[in-house]
């Protein structure tokens, strides 16, 4: 986690250096977006990345055994190391968004009320690092570290891109395929949904700011805790019936 | 109410990669211990015990059969507050310091902070772990780790506890210390159970043992009933005798040998012992003692057990 927040500021002071030279005029945007989308893949990074071991390094180093003799249920384990993992992660998203503050106030020429409207975006990826997380959560539980990566990633890369599933389910020739793409569209994690406030919130004066759509924030929360917490209830199920050898 | 009931266990694994095949790795094993003993668990590598002592503790799944303890189901975390255990070679948290883990089981148990505190105290002294307090983990050798896997396995005051090969991994001290925890614990009315090829120490310690084989339970019961059907003779030792005893004697006995000044004889039976110790007598030996010669522990299981272990 060190290293991440490191590696943030260390991008974040370079850009903001560099903006200042070479775009003209975008400069506002530029940071903005790029020091909400280095939170979202600097967290992403730690959420894949801390998630896969979570289970697998308690399993490997055979800590769990002297564990889970404890009156302590699997359930409770495996809930632990979720909300373990997100409180990390709220430290990370709140210091990076220290950070992104930091660098808009070098940057200048952003209304007061402007640091405040980042806040909503920062809110909508920390919910998509908590449905990452249980993603990785739930390979974890009966997978190794390098598939459950491979796996939870592939899924992030495809839940950005969820959109296009549709777009294939529509132009596909067949019924089967059409339904098949359908499918995947509804199981795929949509993590488009969580990047729907940008710079664009952010950079503008009150008066041309796009508003926060709240409704649409609403529902977005609402998915991402039904995903989230069906994920989690899936990882129970598996972590239930493992065998400890 | 025994503290351990097992009933008709059976555990298959899976094994292999395409071709999955099961290996029967427990077969219909009985089992009951009961309050206050300590009850030793003995087999060769693979003949079960381990995976019996993860059944128990519900880390692995019974294939078919039921285990109870301390008239509770394995499952219940109720009952999982009244009991300790120790994995076989355990490992912990490396970047706790031997205070930090302690508190955090204890923590587990919903030990309140300021008896907490105590009871870490006194669990360190009684592992002989105090002046490492503040070390952490990772910097611990085998037997340490060995050490503060006991205290963790006791920290909640068990009314059982289950230690699977306490004694690994300890030098000659620290089985004794170990030895003095168990017996300590008893003591308090705690059940041991605890598995162990280290044959002296059980020979040591245990009221009861079951012997394990092949997953199939050999034999159980108090270690003196198994150990006194085996009695094979008896030694005498005598002190003075003449060569014109000795010669008498050595018609009489199966053994003689001489040690220093004295002279041990081996009677395989107890019509062989009378007339070596009237023979003796009436050459003017001096008797020095009469000992049944049973089978030690050691002795049984490898005439019983290790014969069907095929060697490396």
């Amino acid at each position: 986690m060190l290293y991440s927040l490191i590696l943030f500021a260390l991008v974040m002071t370079v850009s903001s250096i560099a903006l200042g030279q070479l775009t003209l005029g975008y400069e506002r945007k530029v940071i903005v977006d790029l020091g909400l989308s280095a939170i979202s893949i600097f967290g992403t990074l730690i959420a894949i990345f801390i998630g896969i071991g979570l289970v697998h390094k308690e399993l490997e180093r055979r800590t769990v055994y002297a564990l889970l003799s404890k009156p302590v249920r699997r359930h409770e384990f495996i809930l632990g190391k979720y909300l373990g993992l997100l409180a990390t992660l709220s430290v990370n998203v709140a210091v990076m968004t220290v950070g992104l503050w930091l660098s808009m106030l070098y940057q200048g020429g952003i209304e007061p009320a402007g640091y405040a409207r980042i806040l909503p975006a920062v809110y909508l990826i920390f919910l998509s690092l908590a449905l990452t997380t249980a993603l990785a959560l739930v390979f974890s539980a009966f997978s190794t570290p390098a598939l459950s990566a491979l796996f939870t990633l592939f899924l992030w890369i495809a839940g950005h891109f969820n959109y296009d599933l549709l777009e294939f389910a529509a132009t596909s020739r067949t019924a089967a395929m059409r339904r098949f793409f359908q499918a995947l569209y509804y199981l795929v994690p949509n993590f488009s949904n969580f990047t729907s406030i940008d710079s664009r919130n952010v950079i503008q004066s009150a008066a041309y700011a796009q508003p926060v759509d709240w409704t649409a924030v609403g529902w977005t929360t609402v998915y991402g805790l039904v995903y989230s917490g069906a994920l989690l209830a899936l990882a129970v199920a598996v972590f239930s019936r493992r065998d400890f050898k | 109410m025994s503290v351990v009931q097992i009933e008709n266990l059976t555990k298959d694994f899976l094994v292999g990669f395409w071709r999955k095949r099961r290996v029967r790795a427990l077969d219909n094993l009985n089992l009951t211990v009961e309050p206050g003993e300590i009850f030793g668990f003995l087999g060769p590598n693979g003949a079960g015990k381990t995976t019996t002592l993860k059944i128990m503790m519900t880390l692995l799944r019974p294939t078919s059969g039921s285990v109870r303890i301390l008239g509770e189901p394995a499952a219940s975390a109720a009952m999982r507050r009244r009991i300790g255990y120790l994995p076989e070679n355990p490992y912990f948290y490396d970047y706790l310091t031997a205070e930090e883990m302690l508190t955090y089981v204890g923590r587990l148990y919903g030990i309140r902070r300021p008896a907490l505190r105590r009871k870490v105290g006194e669990l360190l002294e009684t592992v002989g772990l105090a002046e490492q307090a503040r070390v952490q983990l990772r910097k611990f050798s085998k037997g340490m780790t060995q050490r503060i896997g006991i205290a963790q396995a006791i920290i909640n005051d068990p009314e059982a506890v289950f230690l699977d090969e306490p004694m690994s991994g300890l030098d000659p001290l620290g089985r004794r210390d170990v030895r003095r925890i168990i017996t300590g614990l008893r003591e308090k009315g705690v059940t041991v159970f605890f598995s162990s090829h280290i044959l002296p120490d059980v020979e040591a310690l245990c009221d009861r043992v079951a012997i394990l084989h092949k997953g199939r339970l050999r034999e159980t019961g108090a270690l003196h009933e198994i150990l006194q059907v085996k009695i094979e003779g008896h030694e005498i030792i005598l002190a003075r005798v003449s060569a014109e005893t000795r010669a008498g004697l050595a018609a009489l006995c199966d053994e003689i040998r001489p040690m220093g000044d004295r002279l041990h004889l081996r009677a395989a039976d107890a019509g062989r012992l009378e007339a070596v110790l009237a023979r003796a007598l009436a050459g003017g030996a001096e008797l020095i003692s009469v000992n049944p010669v049973r089978a030690s522990l050691e002795e049984y299981f490898f005439r019983e057990v290790a014969a069907e272990v095929p060697r490396p």
